[in-house]
């Protein structure tokens, strides 16, 4: 069979998959949510919902809309705080036999530095991955993300912080120049860059005159924002040296090799597993088959071979 | 016996997604439901270990034919065996419409059973309180009730009631075979019957609340807003089914969150709010009343 084995070298520490899907922070709750719809040690990892100092409520409802071949979220960042994830999510997960990649979001460094220094002491993380894209909150999230300097800083006060562990900046599509942020993230200590977050987007209601989720704008998500994200990705691949992860309305096992093909050492599943818990199982077990029949023998011999 | 309280953070069963071929896709109701129609779905039985009455499934057309249908539906289980799973449900928007276009043999991809179900008292009694397609629930919920004796039905509804499964909830069990689990239809066609209705409804919820009773309800917001202030007001002890917008069914998207009251001696510094959200899909869909906040 194909080897799906993909490793991710980083400054710190490489981060070792035993192959390329990954689940995207925000769709896979803790990952408990998802053990009865298979074996999560069949993932290449998992990234889990994002995780704040404090609990946090999130944003009132609506929260979500369905759209044309995707969906909008303002979920505004529930969580259950890091002290219970790290009591009563991390433990239950099968760690050993799974990269557990924690998503993380603050509001302001030094809460980035406090959060990067508590994860970098778990056995059972893997990676952080650092959420400076997210459009659906009123402080930090895409601030942070789009302007290079601010990209940079944050990830700086993270990957100091951060130990060993892999950090792994998520950027946003909101931007004028995907690379010049991609670069500046880089050149702040990233190991590696995941992308991209949600499409800032709305939906209204003609009969109530309202818009359809209670935040007014929201974030888009699902097939629809694939052709986007493989071309962020395709330009954050050639501006930077460091690996990029790659989601955006990825649902089958050929939309994976479509990511690697375009740059990418690895890709998250995201929306696809709302409309199928068990989507990131399917498409893993998937792949192998598809990469014999293109004749792939190994994914670091596809990567970006993309004929231009 | 103490009623087991079904607001738990996991379900209590395996769920198990599955595609599953169509049996049977039939219409129920008459011309007057302009639009709103009812139908029942038959599917072949996902091959689940067990499920409650009160938990629910997602579906979704494996042929999708409409792009502006992403996500999957949520449905109330109206009956399950080893053979088949049954729901009925109403045409409400471009979801349900879609599922129309099923043809029998067609697969469908379905998870569950997902959720928690209704409390059972097997010394009763036990009130069901419907409000329209919010019937489906109580076919499956009647058909598995240790004590049927102990229930009794009232069921308001707009369309003719034989576009409903009233006549099942009536004569499905068969220790109740001889005169039916007694059960009152109420249809409403002007704001008087509606009057009318919500005083069954109260007179039914303080004669259980008197004798120690349970009072279930499912059906839409306003009819559950009128159940959980009766309940409130008699001293019943009453569990509501929700139904809320869902992407994923599964706990993950976090789209049909409610608010549940956080008593005063409960909140702190992390929750100074009278309210937190819970999900619907795991923590619910049936709650206690007086544990909900349904206001705006």
């Amino acid at each position: 069979m194909p080897n799906t084995t993909v490793i991710l070298p980083g400054k710190r520490a490489d981060l070792i998959l035993r192959n390329p899907v990954l689940t995207a922070s925000g769709t896979f709750g803790y990952g408990l949510e998802f053990m009865p719809y298979g074996n999560l040690a069949d993932l290449g990892g998992i990234v889990v919902k994002g995780i704040s100092l404090a609990p946090r409520r999130g944003n009132p409802m609506p929260r979500i809309a369905e759209t044309p071949a995707g969906m909008l979220n303002a979920i505004g960042i529930q969580n259950c705080g890091l002290a219970v994830f790290l009591k009563e999510k991390l433990p239950l997960l099968p760690w050993r036999d799974l990269p557990v990649i924690v998503n993380l979001y603050a509001t302001s460094l030094d809460e980035y530095a406090e959060l990067a220094r508590s994860l970098a002491a778990e056995e059972g993380v893997a990676a952080l991955e650092v959420n400076i894209s997210c459009p659906n909150v009123k402080a930090g999230g895409v601030f942070f993300g789009q302007n290079p300097k601010q990209a940079e800083s944050v990830t700086e006060s993270v990957a100091k912080n951060a130990g060993n562990k892999p950090v792994i900046v998520k950027l946003s599509p909101n931007v004028t120049d995907i690379a010049a942020i991609a670069k500046a993230c880089e050149a702040g200590g990233a190991d590696s860059l995941s992308c991209i977050n949600t499409l800032q987007a709305m939906a209204v209601d003609i009969r109530t005159r309202k818009p359809r989720l209670a935040n007014g704008i929201g974030g888009l998500s699902g097939p629809a924002v694939k052709p986007v994200a493989l071309r962020c990705v395709w330009q954050v691949a050639r501006a930077v040296s460091i690996p990029v992860i790659g989601l955006g309305g990825i649902a089958t096992a050929e939309d994976v090799l479509e990511f690697i093909l375009a740059g990418a050492h690895a890709v998250q599943i995201g929306t696809a597993t709302f409309s199928r818990p068990d989507t990131a199982f399917r498409v893993a077990g998937e792949l192998p088959a598809l990469m014999e029949e293109l004749g792939i023998a190994s994914l670091d011999e596809f990567r970006g071979t993309l004929a231009m | 016996m103490p009623i087991p309280d079904p607001s738990h953070d996991a379900p209590p069963l395996e769920p198990v997604c599955r595609e599953v071929p169509v049996l049977s896709l039939d219409r129920r109701s008459s011309p007057e439901a302009g639009g709103h129609e009812l139908y029942t779905l038959r599917l072949r039985s996902p091959g689940w270990g067990s499920w409650l009455p009160g938990q629910f499934v997602m579906v979704r057309p494996r042929r999708a034919s409409r792009p502006d249908v992403f996500w999957a539906r949520p449905f109330s289980i109206c009956q399950a065996d080893p053979e088949e799973l049954r729901i009925v449900f109403q045409v409400a928007g471009r979801g349900t419409r879609e599922l129309l276009e099923l043809e029998r043999g067609e697969t469908v991809t379905v998870w569950g059973p997902l959720g928690n179900g209704f409390a059972v008292s097997p010394s009763g009694p036990t009130l069901l309180l419907a409000g329209g397609i919010g019937i489906a629930p109580f076919v499956g919920y009647i058909e598995n009730h240790p004590a049927p004796e102990t229930l009794r039905l009232e069921f308001g509804h707009k369309l003719p009631v034989d576009c409903y499964p009233f006549r099942e909830c009536r004569d499905i069990h068969p220790r109740l075979a001889k005169d039916g689990l007694p059960a009152r239809s109420h249809r409403e066609t002007c704001p008087e019957d509606l009057a009318r209705f919500v005083a069954a409804m109260e007179s039914a919820i303080r004669d259980t609340a008197s004798r120690n009773g349970l009072v279930l309800a499912c059906g839409p917001l306003p009819f559950l807003k009128s159940v959980q202030n009766l309940s409130l007001r008699h001293g019943a002890r009453a569990q509501l089914s929700l139904e809320t917008r869902m992407a994923c069914g599964v706990g993950a998207c976090l789209g049909c969150v409610v608010k549940k009251t956080v008593p005063a001696a409960k909140r702190d510094a992390a929750v100074p709010e009278p309210f937190a959200y819970a999900q619907t899909c795991t923590n619910g869909p049936v709650f206690w009343a007086d544990q909900l906040d349904l206001a705006d």
